[in-house]
């Protein structure tokens, strides 16, 4: 049995799975990680909200390299843009993903439900101030939405629910998760154990109390 | 007609108390810091401020809501570790927030710069940003209703200017620009400098200068 993953083993296996050629939008945190391990030459465009495609690494900054606070990621961390790099507004970088033009988003998540219901952006808590930037457009926009998280919560509460008590982010549009336990299929048909790391599927289906297909 | 404005001061004099302000930026890219200056000198009040953010550090927008001035925010992400000044006032009920996914926000700006009515929109169907609004089925799949987002003033940050107002942004800082400078009654540049006409290729402007008001460089 092998053991449970690390973050960068779960970039590593979402970037294994991310078709050559795909564009790509990477969410704020853990997600950005997955831009580590894509091969090179895979063609993979990442494609940031806040305006461009073909975004390189994170900026070095430097003598010879100043950071430009004018070319940032949506994390409004200073990036850098590789050949082939576009721009564009705000309208254009939202149409892609309504469109249907981007391939595949990750996305870090509170919660997924068995049917693909997604909850990342708000806690929901009185005194929580709510922020929603791009989530709610990037889940319900490419044409596959994949999720990276740890499948329990500190205190042990699982995250993959029958059904989500966190406000929502969108419906039925996550299709594949990747946890430090197990990666699993999501959506209209419920939730399917692909495959599990340093635990059993019997032992998964105890702690989380759902049918894994 | 566009007019190439002396001071930032002169650029922003005539906006009224009450207005609807969009303010351009993600974070600081793009954020027009010397029109906001110029803004809070000038005094207006009772403003509500449409921006993809609710102000970061003490600077720029955090600084207008610093003063008072702005009664409601419309944004997508005010929550941002260096946002302790919109945090506070929030907390402390001393400003209505109301929050938009952050396509909604540029699309419903962008349906008021076209002189679309409304749109049905995928994003946000199921959740609590959709709570009470009309939805409709198309095609299989349900959509929301959502309203444009007229500004009465845009303060836009681009780099460069010709004087007929056509504008080209620097890199990820053009992010709302483009769409807000088409959906205010008047909208008011600043850019590192203004070129005489001719000197940007029609072929690579963003913003043309119908869109534009006034410009001034800072």
């Amino acid at each position: 049995m092998s053991a449970a993953r690390t973050k960068e083993q779960i970039a590593a296996a979402i970037a294994r799975d991310i078709p050559a050629g795909s564009f790509v939008n990477l969410g704020i945190g853990q997600p950005t990680l997955v831009a580590d391990h894509l091969p090179p030459g895979s063609g993979v465009v990442l494609h940031t909200e806040n305006g461009m495609l073909g975004m390189g690494p994170a900026a070095r900054g430097g003598p010879d390299d100043p950071l430009d606070p004018d070319l940032t990621n949506a994390g409004k961390i200073p990036v850098t843009a590789l050949p082939g790099a576009s721009y564009f507004h705000q309208a254009d970088s939202f149409a892609m993903m309504r469109g249907g033009h981007l391939d595949v988003c990750v996305l870090g998540a509170f919660q997924v439900s068995v049917r693909g219901d997604l909850a990342n952006w708000h806690t929901g808590e009185p005194d929580a101030i709510p922020a929603v930037g791009g989530a709610m457009d990037l889940a319900i926009g490419a044409k596959q939405v994949f999720v990276m998280m740890t499948l329990f919560a500190n205190d042990g509460t699982p995250k993959l629910v029958p059904t989500c008590t966190y406000p929502l982010t969108g419906l039925g549009c996550v299709s594949r998760l990747y946890t430090d336990l197990a990666t699993f299929e999501v959506g209209a048909g419920g939730v399917r154990l692909l495959e599990a790391f340093g635990t059993t599927r019997d032992e998964l289906t105890e702690r989380l109390g759902v049918d894994l297909g | 007609m566009v007019t190439i404005c002396d001071s930032a001061a002169e650029a922003v004099a005539d906006v009224a108390d009450g207005s609807t302000v969009l303010v351009g930026g993600f974070g600081p890219a793009g954020m027009p810091f010397t029109l906001i200056d110029a803004l809070i000198d000038q005094g207006a009040t009772d403003l509500t401020v449409v921006s993809n953010n609710a102000g970061n550090a003490d600077v720029g927008l955090a600084a207008l809501l610093a003063k008072g001035r702005v009664r409601k925010v419309v944004c997508s992400y005010p929550r941002q570790v260096d946002s302790w000044v919109f945090d506070a006032l929030y907390r402390e009920g001393r400003i209505e927030l109301e929050l938009v996914p952050q396509g909604n926000l540029a699309e419903r700006m962008r349906a008021a710069g076209a002189g679309i009515g409304a749109f049905f929109c995928p994003t946000g169907v199921g959740t609590p940003l959709a709570e009470g609004k009309e939805t409709r089925e198309i095609d299989g799949r349900t959509y929301v209703l959502e309203m444009p987002i007229k500004g009465d003033v845009a303060l836009v940050c681009a780099h460069r200017a010709d004087r007929a107002g056509n504008l080209v942004y620097r890199r990820t800082a053009r992010n709302f620009g483009p769409v807000m400078a088409t959906a205010a009654a008047t909208t008011v540049v600043q850019v590192s400098e203004v070129v005489d006409v001719g000197e940007i290729d029609p072929e690579v402007v963003v913003t043309p200068g119908i869109y534009v008001d006034r410009v001034v460089v800072a």
